[in-house]
């Protein structure tokens, strides 16, 4: 073999292989993780999150003052202070996280409240088809369907890996819905509101889609 | 034999070789300031902690993006007004890799060339991984913006390549800046010459080149040839 091909050759692997990650990337990456011992991964700054905002800072609630308001097209609107959030029934759940952006965090340890026992307090109208989740995040909101906002494993988290739900990850609550990408899972509420039917949020005004089902949308799950 | 090794090593002042043109200083510096740039605005991206303790992640943002394209403009410009014979007589001799190479990599001395088998790896490696930043990093600006672009193994080709470089510049750092044999390298890389001792101990090969050719035309004094006038 010429010896200039040699380091060509290692210059175009390492190339082709970064071309190939694009597109494999991924399956390469979960079985490294499988390989690899626990160990390794916790070595990982950032433990597997990203932090995304879309303004210039993250919001700053105080947990001590924090008002959740519920209204829009219900019997009795009210707002929920954090010690009456804490107050109904705690649900706990382990759940995957995944951002439409390739990255996922497994085995994310959420405690807070079902939405829908949240949605008991209020009594949604009989024409309200869709929820909608403000951010104290100015600009930034999300819309699901009442039926996608009942599936069972969807909750307002207020602690997060047994800790209070951290300001990076919305504190001092967020929405959790594991099934759907990240954008979905609106962090630092400070609104919900009951609609006559979907509005597209934030990142839909950007492109993706509004029924965001992890691997089903946006572009995956069509490609194989 | 007047190879590109050895008319790089002529020219220069007394008891010293000439290692580098001034395109290949300046090519360097401009990657290694534009890297430490890239590098911590993206881990202010990357690393929570960071991200709370500066917070402004769209102003971050913009400028990792913003560095980036002028990183990329930058390189262009050194190639396109620069020496690009040099340029290219130095990668044709780091893609080489030659026996003495392979017999240094696997632990075995060698006489070295200009440049020894692992800043030729590590050159390659350099030049692979930016390259790897660009296309993974290109796609990760686009998939933002239209979804149809949205690949979900940028963001792991992007990380992976981070990883690879902090490896290859935590050695070249040490190397570079600490260890006391080797980091007169450093020297060369910023005024373009080296002590000939020091050639003919870490590049053999290279210092015997460049006397063979000083023998085969003995520099005239205070006009150099017309190979070096290029070299600035």
């Amino acid at each position: 073999m010429n010896d200039r091909l040699i380091g060509r050759a290692g210059f175009l692997g390492i190339v082709g292989a970064g071309v190939a990650g694009l597109f494999y990337g991924r399956q390469a990456q979960s079985w490294v993780s499988r390989v690899l011992p626990s160990e390794v991964g916790a070595l990982v700054p950032t433990s597997g999150w990203r932090i995304y905002t879309i303004g210039s800072g993250m919001p700053n609630l105080r947990p001590a003052s924090y008002q959740l308001a519920v209204g829009g097209m219900v019997e009795r609107p009210r707002t929920f202070s954090l010690a009456e959030l804490r107050a109904l029934p705690a649900a706990r759940q382990v759940s995957d996280f995944h951002c439409v952006t390739g990255w996922t965090v497994h085995n994310v340890h959420w405690a807070g409240v079902r939405l829908d026992h949240v949605l008991e307090q209020v009594q949604p109208a009989a024409a309200a088809h869709a929820i909608r989740f403000v951010s104290a995040e100015p600009g930034y909101q999300d819309t699901l369907t009442l039926d996608q906002a009942r599936l069972p494993d969807v909750m307002l988290a207020y602690e997060m890996d047994g800790k209070p739900l951290p300001r990076p990850h919305g504190a001092p609550l967020r929405l959790v819905i594991p099934d759907m990408y990240g954008y979905k899972n609106v962090k630092w509420i400070s609104r919900i509101e009951l609609l006559p039917r979907p509005q597209p949020g934030y990142w839909e005004q950007h492109g993706y889609d509004a029924d965001a089902w992890v691997g089903k949308s946006n572009g995956y799950g069509f490609r194989a | 034999m007047a190879t590109a090794s050895a008319r790089n090593g002529a020219g220069t002042r007394p008891g010293y070789v000439r290692r580098f043109t001034a395109t290949e200083r300046v090519l360097h510096w401009t990657h290694a300031t534009a890297f430490f740039a890239l590098l911590a605005t993206g881990l202010v991206l990357y690393v929570p902690s960071l991200s709370i303790w500066v917070s402004r992640r769209d102003v971050v943002k913009n400028i990792h993006i913003w560095v980036a394209v002028a990183w990329f403009v930058a390189l262009v410009f050194v190639v396109a007004l620069g020496n690009r014979r040099a340029l290219r007589e130095t990668w044709q001799e780091i893609e080489t890799i030659d026996r003495d190479d392979r017999r240094w990599l696997t632990g075995r001395r060698a006489r070295q060339g200009r440049f020894n088998a692992g800043q030729k790896v590590n050159a390659i490696l350099t030049a692979a991984f930016a390259l790897v930043f660009v296309v993974s990093g290109f796609f990760l600006w686009l998939g933002e913006r239209d979804h149809r672009f949205l690949l979900d193994g940028a963001v792991v080709v992007h990380d992976t390549a981070m990883y690879g470089s902090l490896v290859l510049l935590t050695g070249h750092l040490y190397l570079a800046v600490l260890h006391p044999t080797t980091r007169h390298a450093l020297r060369g890389m910023t005024y373009g010459d080296v002590r000939e001792d020091w050639a003919e101990l870490h590049h053999a090969k290279w210092a015997a080149a460049v006397r063979e050719d000083a023998v085969e035309a003995p520099p005239v004094t205070r006009a150099p040839r017309p190979g070096t006038i290029r070299a600035r």
